[in-house]
């Protein structure tokens, strides 16, 4: 059986930048596998710009941002493998993988990086009422349609859903000629950037219809129509409110999945929250030996922060193939409290050393409130913020010495007070 | 003339508001800090957009993407994607080469965003 | 010149066009849309009934109980996946139990096979520890089993073929004219076609035929069902397909696992005018779920992966029509065959093909083989088997679609076999694509790209099934022509 020291499962942002960090860490046995025919991921698909201002201090396209990793990989000769499928992963690091130029391959690794990104939510899993017809897509789906095949979905188009993605999406089709009708929103608030409300729907005078909904769909072939309605505080359609808009296309853009499949079938557990691995503050898994970063750990909201995320998992992959990680020591648990959803680690050792990275998701809108972390009930860090939105990540870098009492912590808790009306 | 316009700086996304000209913003109200300010008065005398698009590649309908290798004046945009449009590309090409110069007249260069052939 | 032209190409058509190449006789079968198994066969609750709930002495009874005894052979012969997991109908109220009893002695009446027995609610729990906490007693089906409509009837259409049997498709029948020699002049939107015999299967459009030949009118409305798939991480919640005591519209809301590890639930029972309204409904989705919770306390919606909605051939008289009106000889009808119409389809075939067969004085066929092998799965291969389709043919190793394990070489088997897919749901039927937690979202472009391949159009011409439900609209950038 083939061995090599480090294993990184996808060839998109994430498992670039895994890659780079642990051969800058010293790591030269390493190995990439991507199913797809070229590395990148899903930046290919993200032509637009905007990607690496936190990196690199410059707005690139997904393509720029991904190329910059990839002559690293190449510079570094770090070995990959493209059109290569991974159908298995055991807890003892044993991947098989498929692919038309090796068949299938048995690999054992002394350290495994889950690095398979996420998809999108269909349209079944909104249980969104209507006729089967063709005409409806996953925001990405199209994007791949345009973007990488030259093809275009349809010309007349309704947006479900204000993720970015989705905005992005709304830009697009209107410089290839569409018409895109209406960005509908079930909640009272967009989860995309400002920036891109502005510039993907406000230049082109897209309306954004928060508090909507699409609640029926017509067409018996291709789709010929939409019907939206406006949701009441519980997010239910009222009555009355219908409007119907003609359209051969609608694009979802209703949320994200991180991609777990591999990793449940190396028994690796995963958080409800956040849908993707339980790790502690190294990254590490339940399953030692097996680390993740990126979407498929949590859905991110810049790429930025997956590279740097998985620098630093690529980084302790080499400690722990080295025996150098720290012990894992006592796990503290991170609680979430109030507006505070899908953090990650969802535990930090009691002996965790250096800087620890906390990222979470605020559950809803708050005004000028805190962000406050405890150790058993004592706050350790408290910061005010402008504003919190699901949509941005909140990212708290805090140094270990800061977290005072974590030796003997029972707990660590993360909440957001809001200030009183 | 009134000028309504949401900041695109950071989530709170500020309705701001304010007056102009031609010649002077005046009357800013509703930004909280000074990038929203800023924003405002870039946004209302000359605003800017980076355009993305995609090109034809001689030899087969997958195409290229190119952007414009800064901010071009907003009313272009338009006038910069018809012209994209109709360029069509011989591979080799590779990530910043010059694609279309000068685009428009806006003194600014189309480039490729990735490596073809 | 044909001996039988069998109108339509769902379940019970196929399985008769394949009995019927037991004997020496030139087959046709017309479908008019794009596919085979495209109306109430791939919508339905995919349930091996056992036969308690038919009114005894009537055809649903007798075809039932005949055609589940034939699974075994169906699933050696054909190779299509079944599980004896047996059925359970589990009642609520202990003020249900006479008619639990009533459904009981019915079954034994219809001659139900296997064990039949009504079970406590502690046996109950104990086989199934996440029923409803209202659950109280049930009556246990050993003879109810799941089995997977699609590839049932895409069996018997390419054993059907492999032994002769022609197939049309996009093929509608537009008028049956009897011709003065007794045959039948069948006329289509692709032509015309004489024949000696003609069989009724359209499903919910066979009163139009029947009504079209003969003075015993029948009437089929269109009943809707509307249904969700949950993923497979549940797939262990329930072991048995759990019925709810059945109500006079049909057997109520079923939870049940299906033979590819999802699970479903449904269906609804609505009675609607238009045969084409194949809508889901807000109300009906709402009514699936509410009475399903009986069944599966805190259904856990986020698991849904797809809705779907199905309508059955509702006769007026509550029971199948079956043979040859005494006013259309030559005419055979398979009229109003819904619920129990799957599990029945392999007794109506057998019995049905014999009564032609004995009217044509057809010989029987020395060479029929009885035997089709399924479309190798990849993701049912040991690691073994697996090297060695791929070193045997290396599209094995393409993983199309990911969230069911679906690779090239099986897309590419399910158009090139007879009656192969030729568009998007026909590759979903065949082989899974598409259908995982991700509903084709990974895996659309490729299979677009090897459909077009395959069937040589381009990948714009490619629809998700016929008629005009394509995909895709244009290209940006034709090949070799200027934008200018």
């Amino acid at each position: 059986m083939r061995n090599v020291d480090i294993l990184i499962i996808g060839g998109g942002p994430a498992g670039l930048a895994a890659a780079v960090g642990a051969y800058e860490a010293g790591a030269r046995d390493i190995l990439i596998l991507d199913r797809e025919e070229r590395l990148g991921g899903i930046l290919k698909q993200c032509i637009h710009n905007g990607f690496g201002l936190h990196t690199f201090k410059e707005e690139l396209t997904g393509p720029e941002y991904a190329e910059r990793f990839i002559e690293k990989v190449l510079e570094y000769k770090i070995p990959y493998q493209c059109n290569s499928m991974v159908i298995n992963v055991t807890a003892d690091k044993v991947v098989t993988c498929v692919s038309k130029e090796f068949g299938l391959e048995n690999i054992k690794a002394n350290a495994v990086i889950l690095c398979m990104g996420c998809r999108e939510r269909p349209r079944g899993s909104l249980a969104t009422p209507g006729e089967r017809c063709t005409g409806i897509f996953t925001a990405g789906t199209a994007q791949k349609f345009t973007n990488l095949e030259g093809i275009m979905p349809g010309k007349e188009v309704v947006i479900l859903g204000s993720g970015d993605i989705g905005l992005i999406m709304a830009r697009r089709m209107t410089f290839l000629g569409a018409k895109v009708h209406a960005c509908v929103e079930l909640m009272p608030y967009s989860s995309g950037l400002k920036r891109n409300i502005v510039q993907c729907l406000d230049d082109y005078g897209i309306p954004l219809l928060l508090s909507h909904t699409v609640t029926d769909i017509h067409g018996k072939e291709r789709l010929e129509g939409v019907t939206v309605a406006e949701v009441g505080p519980d997010l239910k359609p009222i009555e009355g409110t219908e409007k119907y808009f003609p359209c051969d296309t609608l694009l979802l853009s209703v949320g994200l999945i991180p991609e777990n499949e591999l990793s449940e079938m190396a028994g690796v557990k995963i958080a409800p929250t956040t849908s993707g691995a339980v790790v502690d503050e190294q990254l590490q898994t339940s399953v030692p030996g097996i680390f993740s970063a990126g979407n498929v750990l949590h859905v991110h909201d810049l790429v930025d922060f997956v590279s740097e995320e998985a620098i630093k998992a690529g980084a302790n992959a080499w400690a722990y193939v080295q025996g150098k990680l720290p012990e894992p020591g006592r796990m503290v648990p991170v609680n979430m409290g109030f507006g505070v959803g899908g953090i990650v680690p969802q535990y930090v050792s009691d002996k965790a050393e250096g800087v620890i990275n906390f990222m979470f998701r605020p559950r809803n809108v708050y005004r000028g409130a805190r962000v406050i972390v405890e150790i058993d009930g004592n706050p350790v860090l408290n910061k005010k913020t402008l504003i919190l939105a699901p949509g941005e990540m909140v990212n708290l870098d805090i140094p270990v010495e800061k977290l005072v009492g974590l030796d003997k912590a029972e707990a660590i808790n993360v909440r957001i007070e809001v200030p009183e009306a | 003339m009134k000028y309504e316009l949401t900041c695109i700086n950071c989530p709170i996304g500020c309705r701001i508001t304010a007056d102009y000209d031609g010649n002077e913003v005046t009357n800013i109200e509703g930004y909280t800090c000074k990038r929203g300010l800023d924003y405002a008065k870039t946004e209302i005398t000359d605003p800017t957009r980076m355009v993305t698009a995609l090109v034809n590649v001689e030899g087969t309908h997958v195409p290229l993407s190119v952007k414009t290798r800064s901010a071009i004046r907003k009313p272009l945009v338009f006038d910069v994607l018809a012209k994209i449009r109709e360029t069509k590309i011989v591979p080799p090409v590779r990530i910043g080469d010059v694609i279309i110069p000068d685009v428009c007249g806006s003194g600014v260069d189309v480039i490729a965003t990735e490596n073809v052939g | 010149m044909y001996d039988v032209i069998i109108i339509g190409g769902g379940v019970v058509g196929c399985a008769i066009a394949r009995e019927l190449t037991r004997y020496k006789g030139k087959i046709l079968l017309l479908e008019k849309s794009n596919d085979i198994c495209n109306g109430q066969s791939k919508a339905n609750t995919a349930i091996i009934h056992g036969g308690y709930d038919c009114k005894p002495n009537t055809l649903k009874a007798k075809f039932n109980v005949l055609g589940n005894a034939m699974f075994d052979k169906i699933h050696e012969e054909l190779d299509v996946p079944i599980q004896w997991n047996t059925s359970l109908v589990v009642s609520f109220s202990m003020d249900d139990h006479p008619a639990l009893v009533k459904l009981l002695e019915q079954g034994k009446q219809n001659g139900c096979r296997g064990e039949l027995r009504i079970i406590d609610e502690k046996e109950l729990r104990e086989r199934e520890p996440n029923v409803g906490s209202t659950a109280c007693e049930a009556l246990l089906v050993g003879s109810g089993g799941i089995v997977c409509p699609y590839e049932m009837t895409t069996a018997f259409a390419e054993n059907a073929a492999m032994n002769g049997a022609e197939f049309l498709r996009n093929a509608e029948v537009e008028k049956l004219v009897k011709l003065e020699n007794g045959n039948w002049k069948v006329i289509s939107t692709i032509g015309s076609f004489e024949t000696r015999v003609v069989v009724n299967a359209a499903g919910i459009y066979s009163d139009v035929f029947n009504n079209m030949v003969s003075e015993h009118k029948v009437h089929i409305h269109a009943r809707r069902g509307e249904y969700y798939i949950l993923d497979k991480k549940y797939k262990d919640k329930f072991h048995a397909a759990m019925f709810q005591l059945p109500t006079k519209m049909g057997k109520g809301i079923l939870v049940a696992p299906t033979v590819d590890g999802t699970v479903l639930v449904g269906p609804t029972a609505e009675d609607i005018d238009d045969k084409e309204d194949k809508r889901t409904t807000a109300f009906g989705l709402a009514k699936s779920l509410r009475e399903a919770t009986r069944t599966w306390e805190n259904i856990p919606t986020r698991a849904f992966i797809t809705t779907f909605s199905g309508l059955r051939a509702t006769g007026d008289t509550g029971d199948f029509v079956l043979g040859e009106p005494d006013d259309a000889p030559g005419f055979f009808n398979c009229c109003a065959v819904e619920s129990p119409g799957l599990t029945s389809s392999p007794a109506i075939a057998d019995w049905m093909s014999k009564e032609i067969a004995a009217k044509l004085n057809l010989e029987k066929n020395p060479d029929f083989n009885p035997i089709r092998k399924a479309i190798p799965k990849f993701r049912e291969m040991t690691e073994e088997e697996r090297e060695a389709a791929i070193a045997e043919n290396p599209d094995f190793a393409r993983v199309v679609c990911r969230c069911e394990t679906v690779t090239e070489a099986e897309i590419r088997e399910a158009i090139r076999r007879p009656v192969g897919a030729l568009d998007v749901d026909g590759i979903k039927r065949r082989t899974r694509a598409g259908m995982g937690r991700c509903q084709a979202g990974f895996c659309t472009p490729r299979t677009v790209e090897i459909l077009a391949e395959e069937l040589g159009i381009s990948p714009l011409e490619v629809t998700k099934f016929g008629g005009n439900s394509k995909l895709l609209d244009s290209y940006l950038f034709e090949e070799g022509k200027d934008n200018a």
